[in-house]
């Protein structure tokens, strides 16, 4: 529709004076393009950078006839993993097939599979919660990545903890292997390592929760 | 008595100081958050005590979603010019006897999230237009022995790049036999050393005496 500007009557001839007031200028659309922003970046974005866990798995033999490397019985604890969240233990090696130690049985709870690491990881753990609390009050004044350093050469200088073995049973899950590694972290237990389930341990894991064996793997 | 009356005057809210504060709030969004990728599918994963922030760079990420489907990602490299995605695609184009175009080699180095379509369709996945048909597509990367296009991929990213560093997102649920598979793979490209991620919890340890 057409308008018609009227012509504004001159004041009595003289120049107009613009009126002398701060220019005010309309904020609410900025206000408006900034809550859609503000709005836009809490939906897509995430505060904390995802954590990661590293792990380092032993080299595969490459050679048949090499032979893995020797470790000493009294120290060694297998953990095996179990179907519906159960985790069992023993302790040694097994050297008669034909008559299996019983398993112990333990859970992820704080007082299930952590005791019975830090129990025999006792002499480690203290010196590094130790360590530790140096660094806290400030006896050791070290920087994070020689705090890092120190732990790790601690864990190498131990000889007496003990040496997991963990082996995971076949309808044990993904959850189950990441907490028993991460039992490993926080009892400091400096020599553990991941490795395939034998054939007997199937056995005895089929056992201890009442499970027909399955003939698959006995053949050895 | 004749009432006072107050001229009628739109009421005028002085917006700057909220702009002001909007501001500071927009900055500060900006600068410490990290765009968040969405994944394929879901993926729950499990708790640990650990700290370590992931890498920003050089890693690959191989996703076992809770149905147990896998997917690869891995980055373009610290350096936007290195452009890692279009090489690693188009070796194994080159294995695959599929010539990508310029276009669809874009359109992978840009691809945020994981990818889990079978390289025979990667070609119509890059193409396609519509979410759903994209979606359709993403059916797992095949990683068993006759067809392992998994295999290809790590070890073409290594190739790529050889700093590269595996880290594996599984869901807690996942069966263990299923990420052995993948963990079993990794070694028989030689990548012994990987990371895990996990969402962070709090954990105690005392001893008692």
């Amino acid at each position: 529709m057409a308008e018609i500007i009227q012509q504004e009557k001159s004041e009595k001839g003289g120049k107009r004076r613009a009126k002398k007031h701060p220019p005010s200028i309309d904020m609410t659309p900025m206000v408006d393009l900034m809550c859609l922003l503000i709005v836009f970046f809490m939906l897509t974005t995430a505060f904390s950078k995802e954590k990661v866990m590293d792990i380092t798995l032993p080299e595969e033999l490459k050679d048949p006839n090499q032979e893995a490397p020797k470790i000493s019985a009294s120290r060694t604890v297998n953990i095996i993993l179990g179907p519906e969240n159960r985790v069992f233990y023993y302790p040694g090696g097994i050297s008669d097939f034909t008559d299996l130690p019983p398993l112990y049985e333990s859970d992820f709870s704080a007082e299930g599979i952590r005791n019975v690491l830090l129990e025999r990881n006792r002499a480690l753990f203290k010196k590094i919660e130790a360590f530790e609390n140096d660094v806290l009050t400030g006896v050791v004044d070290i920087d994070q990545d020689s705090v890092q350093k120190s732990i790790s050469q601690l864990k190498k200088d131990d000889d007496t903890g003990p040496i997991v073995l963990i082996k995971a049973y076949k309808e044990s899950t993904y959850g189950n292997f990441v907490d028993i590694l991460d039992e490993m972290n926080i009892c400091g237990i400096a020599r553990y390592t991941v490795m395939d389930i034998a054939w007997y341990e199937e056995l005895m894991v089929e056992t201890a929760t009442g499970r027909t064996p399955t003939q698959t793997t006995v053949a050895n | 008595m004749p009432k006072i009356k107050l001229a009628t005057k739109s009421p005028h809210i002085d917006m700057t100081p909220m702009v002001d504060l909007f501001s500071v709030v927009l900055i500060f969004l900006m600068l410490t958050t990290t765009f968040r990728i969405s994944e394929p599918a879901a993926v729950d994963t499990p708790y640990s005590v650990s700290e370590k922030n992931i890498a920003d760079f050089n890693k690959m990420i191989i996703v076992i979603s809770n149905e147990g489907d896998v997917f690869f990602n891995m980055d373009n490299g610290p350096d936007t010019l290195l452009k890692y995605r279009p090489k690693v695609l188009a070796e194994m184009g080159k294995r695959y006897g599929i010539e990508f175009t310029e276009a669809e080699l874009r359109t992978f180095e840009k691809y945020p999230s994981s990818l889990g379509v079978p390289i025979e369709n990667m070609s119509r996945f890059l193409s396609a237009t519509e979410a759903a048909e994209k979606i359709a597509y993403q059916v797992g990367v095949p990683m068993d022995s006759l067809n392992n296009q998994l295999g290809m991929w790590i070890l073409y990213a290594r190739q790529v790049n050889p700093n590269i560093k595996a880290v594996i997102k599984s869901g807690t649920e996942v069966p263990y036999p299923r990420v052995k598979e993948v963990l079993d793979l990794l070694q028989d490209y030689k990548v012994n050393s990987f990371s895990l991620i996990t969402a962070l919890e709090s954990a105690e340890a005392k001893l008692e005496d």
